[in-house]
């Protein structure tokens, strides 16, 4: 019963977006803002998780990799399809859903709790559509970007690091990076980014928007909101791949 | 004017308002007293439209806020400035971009317009040169200020006070409350100040509502106030004996049985003595009752 309760008020949260802005020059002021917050603010992070984990990936696909009879270019493959389906998409979401969806939750459960929220209602203001909407949109534009650069440095972190062990040459890596690839697998992985994107920044706004009470509850509210959209990345990584691939 | 007309509010089994009627007059201060849990924040967010009501009316100058269309609702709210308890001031905005916020928002004025009306009602509350600090940078006394400054740029029609002098010393107190009583002369505005601060009652009560439990108990101005004869009302605001004397004190000055020229040095270092007229403490013990 709870759920269909918490359901319900998130749907309500959703629909309630949709109203015509008070003043689009400011709800544009507020998308660019939350975009920079969200794309730029989580840059360093998503750079440093991705060159580690293509290294990371380049080194055990090789140590199992132990037969002569597969070529050196398979540890390319593997790499590059392990970080362009899997790594990149949800790896990186996760990451972010604990970056970005407790940034999230917390500035609006500070803004609950500090009565700015209702002081924009009081304003009549729409603050789903204010507070809520360029949030989502601001995911929605910079985090599939995220994904794709984590690709792009997954990979080339994978490269220098097999470079540098001396596991595997550049131009051999760079050889099994091209054999067999199927581009469908980028579109499949940048779809991935815009359906996390939407779960991490809906889900930590709900969660952020209905804090009720005083600190303790914004700190819980914003576990909560990293928790639920943990779980709803791996559920939604799942349906995605079982339908889709 | 606000009229409230049979106001009802329930939070599940628990009835916080139960029919609640009363009248907040233009260009008065209309204060809400109560102790804790009488139903004051919940009646004051019943009016600003922050809680649906389960029954009654609630008409601003003919427009009923209960069923108003969701459009008419908006455009009321952008006639109403709301100090909060808090201030509620957007802490990543510095003092100008807070009470530049509503005009960014509602109007198409130029940069140059918005900065001087912004100037304006910083003058206003008296905190020129404050401009570029941000909330986390300056005194509660000023939060509030800027509060009253973001509440009114607008100029609304109504101003909602929840407990402005929450936290704040008592002279910074009395200058909140003559500040808002003076702008609520100024525009002939209907102010409606929720408080359980004495100085506030006395100094600027020209309409008080007194709630106990959900209900109306009281209404009057602060000099009924000083003759009131409910028990439950001078509990609550003459809680202490300093205070039960004062009102004794305050009785007898506005019967003429007592001169008091709020100079009470002369009496006490023994230059002037305290003028009894008709001293008869027989008479006292009637006003008390």
């Amino acid at each position: 019963m709870k759920f269909f309760t918490i359901l319900g008020s998130y749907l309500k949260m959703i629909k309630g977006m949709f109203t015509k802005a008070e003043n689009a020059k400011m709800y544009w002021k507020e998308l660019m803002t939350q975009s920079v917050e969200i794309g730029y603010g989580a840059l360093g992070i998503v750079c440093i998780i991705s060159i580690f984990m293509g290294a990371v990936s380049t080194i055990q696909t090789a140590y199992q990799l132990t037969s002569p009879l597969v070529p050196k270019e398979t540890i390319a493959q593997v790499v590059r399809d392990t970080v362009i389906l899997e790594f990149a998409p949800t790896l990186v979401c996760i990451v972010l859903a604990g970056v970005i969806g407790s940034k999230i939750a917390g500035e609006l459960g500070n803004m609950r709790v500090s009565e700015q929220i209702d002081a924009l209602e009081i304003m009549g203001i729409n603050t789903k559509s204010y507070l809520i909407a360029p949030k989502i949109l601001g995911a929605l534009i910079t985090i599939p970007l995220l994904v794709v650069l984590a690709m792009v440095l997954g990979i080339y972190g994978g490269r220098l690091a097999g470079s540098l062990a001396g596991i595997i040459a550049t131009d051999t890596f760079d050889r099994g990076l091209i054999s067999n690839f199927t581009p469908k697998n980028v579109w499949f992985s940048i779809l991935k980014g815009y359906t996390f994107a939407f779960i991490i920044s809906s889900i930590s706004a709900f969660y952020g928007y209905n804090v009720k009470g005083g600190a303790l509850e914004i700190g819980r509210a914003s576990t909560t909101a990293v928790i639920v959209s943990c779980v709803l990345i791996l559920i939604a990584d799942f349906v995605l791949s079982f339908f889709l691939l | 004017m606000i009229e409230i007309k049979d106001v009802r509010k329930s939070f599940g089994d628990k009835e916080i308002l139960k029919g609640v009627n009363a009248v907040m007059e233009t260009g008065k201060t209309n204060l809400i007293i109560g102790t804790s849990g009488s139903g004051k924040t919940v009646l004051q967010k019943c009016l600003v439209g922050l809680y649906e009501v389960d029954a009654g009316q609630i008409i601003f100058d003919g427009r009923d806020l209960t069923t108003m269309a969701q459009e008419d609702r908006k455009e009321l709210r952008q006639q109403i400035g709301m100090l909060f308890q808090g201030s509620a001031l957007f802490d990543s905005m510095t003092v100008e971009k807070n009470i530049r916020f509503p005009l960014d928002m509602f109007t198409n004025w130029s940069s140059a317009k918005k900065l001087a009306r912004v100037n304006d009602v910083l003058a206003r509350v008296e905190l020129e040169g404050v401009n570029k600090r941000f909330p986390a940078e300056i005194s509660g006394g000023m939060m509030k200020r800027v509060g009253i400054a973001r509440a009114i740029v607008l100029n609304p029609k109504y101003l909602f006070c929840d407990e402005p002098n929450s936290g704040l010393d008592p002279q910074t107190s009395l200058v909140i409350d003559k500040l808002i009583h003076d702008i609520t002369v100024e525009n002939n505005m209907t102010t409606i100040i929720n408080t359980h601060d004495m100085n506030s009652v006395m100094e600027i009560g020209e309409n008080i509502l007194y709630l106990s439990q959900g209900e109306k108990e009281w209404e009057g101005n602060s000099h009924d106030l000083i003759f009131s004869t409910h028990d439950k009302l001078n509990d609550f605001i003459f809680a202490s004996a300093f205070l039960k004397d004062a009102k004794d004190m305050r009785t007898l000055e506005l019967r003429g049985i007592v001169d008091n020229d709020r100079n009470m040095g002369d009496i006490l270092d023994g230059t002037e003595d305290l003028v009894m007229k008709n001293a008869d403490f027989t008479d006292n013990k009637q006003v008390n009752q």
